[in-house]
This record gives structure tokens, C-alpha cells and sequence, in this order.
């Protein structure tokens, strides 16, 4: 089941202008059949522009699409056979909750009593069975969500577009519908895009993640090496917290920090002599030392927040800025006091992500 | 709520006073036996309606309103669907040229269509000099005539109503119709046409509430020879001077116009209930 219906989609050096404004900017993505990718990124960044190029809404203004192996250019929405859950759904408001599945077998001319059977099968996919006469304004936001699913996944399309699919729903639900999802993704085998702002859902859900800024991707890659690796800063800062040191790279490799202290730096990381730079290090990527020792900086507790499992500290360096640091909370529950002085290191060398200073 | 109904209660007298007391006048009236206006009786009642002149008159004007709707919603909806999906510039345009009836006396807009509709009038020159007729076509004095003007005049009360519930329409059902598989046509019939009924409902009581009232467009244009009910009204009053039957004219003129009018209503918030998110 899971091979034949996967498609491979691929975006080759997509560009669009709106007027002379561009909203997306040479993106090339090679989607593999039955993946799940996240698009994930600010608002305004082109998401949106993007999936709407992807299903022939509106054509590019430079690139090709493709399909498998065939240019789809030129073929209309219907004919592209693509499947979009849209953020409000877009639920046919006149038609009950089967109708709304039948609708697009019907535009496809299958014969009556295969539709009955067709929708039936695909209600009971989501659960919704017992549902098919009512309408969509008797139906809470998830099941909306789950009869917009089977709405577009019994046309059964080569690609399916989800647009913030999860952005109405309040939280357990969309933590439920989170995983529905993915079932149905996994099971169906259909290749799939995900468009997202909400880094948690990407990193849950996706395969892979492709991190945009201002109309072109920075970073594609998986979850752990979008989190662990970031090539950019954009990445490092827009998925996850971390705190952001500015100094300048030396022999060592290592950063001599603005406020004075050298930090060591993995031996992967290049840059000229005298460079300046950012040096990012993710909250639990710092430790707690007992004692000033070798490259441990000395700060004070300003603010504790305990966030359930772990404890976030706010500390403020000695003669620099502010930073976070994240530690699992231990049994006792003990919590380090505000006003404290703590010293505290990178966990490793390579913890530290190092970037040219814009 | 004691303040609430209190603070209703001018209002209320205003309305008694200069709705409600007129109709008791009205209807008090049409129960006068004749023009001596001496006892009570449903004389006047009778009479229309056992004379075939009287309520033909009553039905030709109910299916005038009906011709100058229906030309009406078949130009305005088009019109209204134009305008929303124009860009903002052209909408403003578009909708500017739809209003501007509404902003020209019904006098002076009246007599403009005598001069486009006459023997030698504008739109009979342009047929005879396209070849498309070798005599003028009579238009002025006929219904035909009448419901043209009509519709043409009434077209901001079709437009603007349906054109509120188009640019209300959520664009991504027309999108998730077309990314289903259906064509132009198909998403038009099955989502686009259904979800504007509300509009298209609002739209026809208006036209056809203004169309069969409308006095001066039916009389300048119809002539004397087509008698539609406030033609017919004002010449039972002012001409015969026989105001107890003018006033069961109006009586009975009102509350059918008034049944229309309700059962297109009903019809209305069905589709509305139906068309909710
Ligand atoms: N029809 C349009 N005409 C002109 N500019 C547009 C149009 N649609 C989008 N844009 C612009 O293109 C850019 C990308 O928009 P897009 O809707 O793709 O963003 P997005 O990433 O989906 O944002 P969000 O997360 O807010 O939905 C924005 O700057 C937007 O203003
Ligand atoms: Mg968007």
C-alpha cells in the first residue's frame, strides 16, 4: 500500500514575485515519497506562497515543479491532485459532514454507489462515522479537522498539503490531532508538507524540517540536526531557546568573549583570526561547576523558574549580559537560591555554535 | 428592563402616530359603503374582487415585479460577482456605476429612459443603424419598456446585497472545491451560488418591494394605457374621488405584497441557516 501511492515531490530554484516584491526566493527541495517535511518559519516568510505554488494555485514565477518525474506546471489544482487541509478547514458550510466527502469523488465522476462506500470507509478512517449527516457548524474544531482530512484524502491525492492544520484546536487537542495525523500519514504513505510556525509540532511531527526566513530556506534537515547543528543563526535562534554571546575568534579555535573571558569552541568551527562573531549555546547545553575553575563564568541567580521536569535559571554574568541555563530538577526538589553566585561552562567544547556576526 | 421599555416608548408613539394610526385610517376607511361615505360594509371588498378588471390589474402588477426581479437578478448577480472580485480600485469603480441610479432624481432618470426608449429615441437608432431592425422597435408604453427601466433603476437594491454576501465568502471554500477536482462551473453551482442565496434573497425582496411600487418609473414609461395598482389607486382617488375603494386597493395591494414578501423572507433565513459556518 505504503509504495505505490508515494510520490516523490521536488521544488527546483522556485522563485515568485508579488509585483516587485519577492516572496520566495530560489527554493529547492527534494521531497522524497511518503515523507512528512515541515515548512517552518516565521509569519510572512512564504510559507503560505509556497503551498499555494505547490498545488497550482498560482503559478511561480521562476522554477519548475515537479511531481515524480513529470513538470506540473502547467496543470491546474484539479488536475494536480493534491490534497490541502486549510488552517480554517474551509469545510463546505451548506453540506453535511458526507457530502462535504463526497464532493470531490463526485467532481471526479465516480459512480454513485462507490461514493457511498468510498465515504463511508474514509469517515471511518477518522472516527467520524457516526457523523456523516450532520453539519459542519454542529462539529467541534477537531472533528472539522478530522472530516476535512477525509475530505481530501478520498480523492486519494499524490501529495498533501497541510496549512497550520493545527493552529485553531487549543492545546491537549492538538497534541491528539498531532498524532492522529501522523498515523494517517504513516499508514496512507502519502508524501506530505507540513507548513508551520510552531517549531514543537515541526520537530514532533516531521521527518524532515526545512526552516525558512524571508522567502528561502535556510537549514533542511532532521529535527535532531536542525536542533543540534544549525547552520545559521536565523536556525539556531528561531528553533529552541539559546543564549547568544558576541566576541571575537581566536587561535584555539576559541572566542574571546566581549566582557573578557575565552571560551573554547569545537575544533570543527573556522574562522579567520580577529573575526567578529556570535557564540550560541543552548540553556542545557550549560552546566553548573562547584568552583571558579578553567573557562567557568561567574554570575549571579537573578530569576528561578521551575518548568515542571527542569528548572530554567536567569543569571547575569559578572561584567556581562544575561543568560539561561536549564537543569533537570532533582528529587529533593532543591532549587539553587535567587542571589546566588554560580559559576557556570559549556558542556563540551562542541556545544558552542559559532556564527559570523552579522 | 423597565428602563429599556421605557426609553422604547417614544419611539413606539412615534410609530403609532405615523404608521399604525394612518392604517386604522386606511382600513377604516375601505368599511365606508361609498363615496357619501355613510355606514359600514365590505362592499368595497366584494366589488374587487368579483370585478376581473380590478385584480388583474392586482396580478398584472404582481408579475411586473416578478419580469423586473428576475431581469433584475440576472444582470445583478453577474454585476455583484464582477465587482467582488475586482480589485479594490475596479470595485470602487464598478460599484460607484451601480449606485449612481439610486443618486439621480427618479424624475429627471425617468425621463432620460423616454429619450433612450422612444420612436426616435437612442437605443432605436443604434438598432436601426446596426441593421438590426428595419422599424423602430416599441419599447415606451409597453412592458417591456417598463421592466427594463425598472430593473435598470432597482439594480443597486439587487447588487449591493448580493455583493455583501459574495466578498464575505470565505475564498479558500472555493479554493478547497477547485483542489478537490471540480471545475469553474461546478464549484460556481455547487458552492458559490448556494452560499449566496441569503444575498440573492435580500436582494429580489428589495427589487420586487421597489418594483411594483414604483409610481412614477410604471407611469411614465407604461403610459395611461398600463394600469398597474398605484396608478390604479391614485386614479380611484384623485380621478374617481372614490377614496373608501382607493383605500381597499391599498388595503388589499399591501397585504399581498406583504405575503410575497414574507414567504421570500422565510425562504431567506432557511438558506441563511443552512449557509452558516
Ligand atoms: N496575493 C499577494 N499579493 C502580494 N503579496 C503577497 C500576496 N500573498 C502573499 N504576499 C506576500 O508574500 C509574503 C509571504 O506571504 P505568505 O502568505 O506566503 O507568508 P506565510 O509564511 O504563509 O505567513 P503566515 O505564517 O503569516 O501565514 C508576505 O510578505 C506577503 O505580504
Ligand atoms: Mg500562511
Amino acid at each position: 500500500m505504503t509504495a505505490s501511492r508515494s510520490h516523490r515531490l521536488r521544488l527546483e530554484a522556485i522563485t515568485h514575485r508579488f509585483g516587485a516584491s519577492t516572496a520566495v526566493r530560489d527554493i529547492n527541495l527534494d521531497i522524497a515519497g511518503g515523507e512528512l517535511v515541515a515548512l517552518l518559519g516565521p509569519s510572512g516568510c512564504g510559507k503560505s506562497t509556497l503551498l499555494r505554488i505547490i498545488s497550482g494555485f498560482i503559478r511561480q514565477t521562476e522554477g519548475r515543479v515537479l511531481f515524480d518525474d513529470s513538470v506540473v506546471d502547467a496543470l491546474s489544482p484539479a488536475e494536480r491532485g493534491v490534497g490541502i487541509v486549510f488552517q480554517n478547514y474551509a469545510l463546505f458550510p451548506h453540506m453535511s459532514v458526507g457530502e462535504n466527502v463526497a464532493y470531490g469523488l463526485q467532481a471526479h465522476k465516480w459512480p454513485r454507489e462507490r461514493i457511498g462506500k468510498r465515504v463511508a470507509e474514509m469517515l471511518d478512517l477518522v472516527h467520524m462515522g457516526e457523523f456523516a449527516s450532520r453539519k459542519p457548524r454542529e462539529l467541534s474544531g477537531g472533528q472539522q479537522q478530522r472530516v476535512a482530512l477525509a475530505r481530501c484524502l478520498a480523492i486519494d491525492p499524490k501529495v498533501l498539503l497541510l496549512d497550520e492544520p493545527f493552529g485553531a484546536l487549543d492545546k491537549n487537542l492538538r497534541l491528539d490531532m498531532q498524532i492522529e495525523v501522523k498515523r494517517l500519514q504513516r499508514q496512507s504513505g502519502i508524501t506530505t508538507i507540513l507548513v508551520t510556525h510552531d517549531q514543537e509540532e515541526a520537530l514532533s511531527m516531521a521527518d524532515r524540517i526545512a526552516v525558512m526566513s524571508r522567502g528561502h530556506i535556510e537549514q533542511v534537515s532532521t529535527p535532531t540536526g536542525i536542533y543540534d547543528t544549525p547552520q545559521t543563526l536565523f536556525v539556531n535562534e528561531f528553533v529552541g531557546t539559546t543564549n547568544v554571546l558576541r566576541g571575537e575568534f581566536i587561535e584555539g579555535p576559541a572566542v574571546r568573549l566581549e566582557h573578557g573571558p575565552i571560551l573554547p569552541v569545537g575544533p570543527d568551527k573556522a574562522f579567520q583570526q580577529g573575526r567578529a562573531v556570535v557564540v550560541s549555546i543552548r540553556p542545557e547545553q550549560l552546566r553548573f561547576r562547584p568552583a571558579p575553575s578553567d573557562g567557568a563564568f561567574a554570575a549571579v541567580i537573578t530569576t528561578v523558574l521551575p518548568l515542571g521536569a527542569q528548572v530554567v535559571y536567569d543569571v547575569a554574568l559578572t561584567g556581562g549580559p544575561s543568560l539561561k541555563i536549564a537543569e533537570p530538577r532533582d528529587a529533593e526538589g532543591g532549587l539553587r537560591p535567587v542571589g546566588a553566585t554560580v559559576y557556570l561552562a559549556p558542556a563540551s567544547p562542541a556545544a558552542c555554535n559559532v556564527f559570523p556576526a552579522s | 428592563m423597565e428602563a429599556d421599555s421605557r426609553l422604547v416608548l417614544p419611539l413606539a408613539a412615534i410609530f403609532t402616530a405615523f404608521f399604525v394610526a394612518p392604517l386604522v385610517v386606511l382600513l377604516l376607511l375601505s368599511l365606508h359603503g361609498d363615496i357619501a361615505m355613510q355606514g359600514w360594509t365590505l362592499h368595497n371588498y366584494v366589488k374587487f374582487f368579483t370585478d376581473p378588471f380590478s385584480y388583474s390589474i392586482l396580478i398584472d402588477t404582481l408579475l411586473l415585479g416578478v419580469k423586473a426581479t428576475l431581469v433584475c437578478l440576472l444582470f445583478g448577480y453577474p454585476i455583484a460577482w464582477l465587482c467582488a472580485r475586482a480589485g479594490a480600485r475596479w470595485q470602487s469603480v464598478l460599484v460607484f456605476l451601480v449606485i449612481l441610479p439610486i443618486l439621480t432624481s427618479v424624475v429627471v432618470r425617468t425621463f432620460s429612459w423616454i429619450v433612450i426608449l422612444g420612436r426616435q429615441g437612442l437605443l432605436n437608432q443604434v438598432v436601426m443603424g446596426l441593421g438590426l431592425s428595419n422599424e423602430p422597435l416599441r419599447l415606451l408604453y409597453t412592458e417591456v419598456g417598463v421592466v427594463m427601466v425598472l430593473a435598470q433603476v432597482q439594480m443597486p437594491l439587487m447588487v449591493l446585497p448580493i455583493l455583501t454576501v459574495l466578498s464575505k465568502l470565505d475564498p479558500n471554500l472555493a479554493d478547497a472545491s477547485r483542489v478537490l477536482g471540480a471545475g469553474e462551473w461546478r464549484t460556481f453551482f455547487r458552492v458559490t451560488l448556494p452560499l449566496s442565496l441569503p444575498g440573492i434573497i435580500a436582494g429580489c425582496i428589495l427589487t420586487y418591494a421597489a418594483s411594483i411600487t414604483a409610481f412614477v418609473t410604471q407611469t411614465l414609461i407604461g403610459g395611461a394605457r398600463l394600469i398597474y395598482m398605484p396608478l390604479n389607486i391614485y386614479q380611484q382617488a384623485v380621478g374617481a374621488n372614490n377614496w373608501p375603494f382607493a383605500a381597499a386597493l391599498s388595503i388589499i395591494f399591501m397585504i399581498t405584497v406583504m405575503i410575497v414578501v414574507g414567504v421570500l423572507g422565510a425562504i431567506g433565513r432557511r438558506s441563511e441557516i443552512h449557509g452558516r459556518a
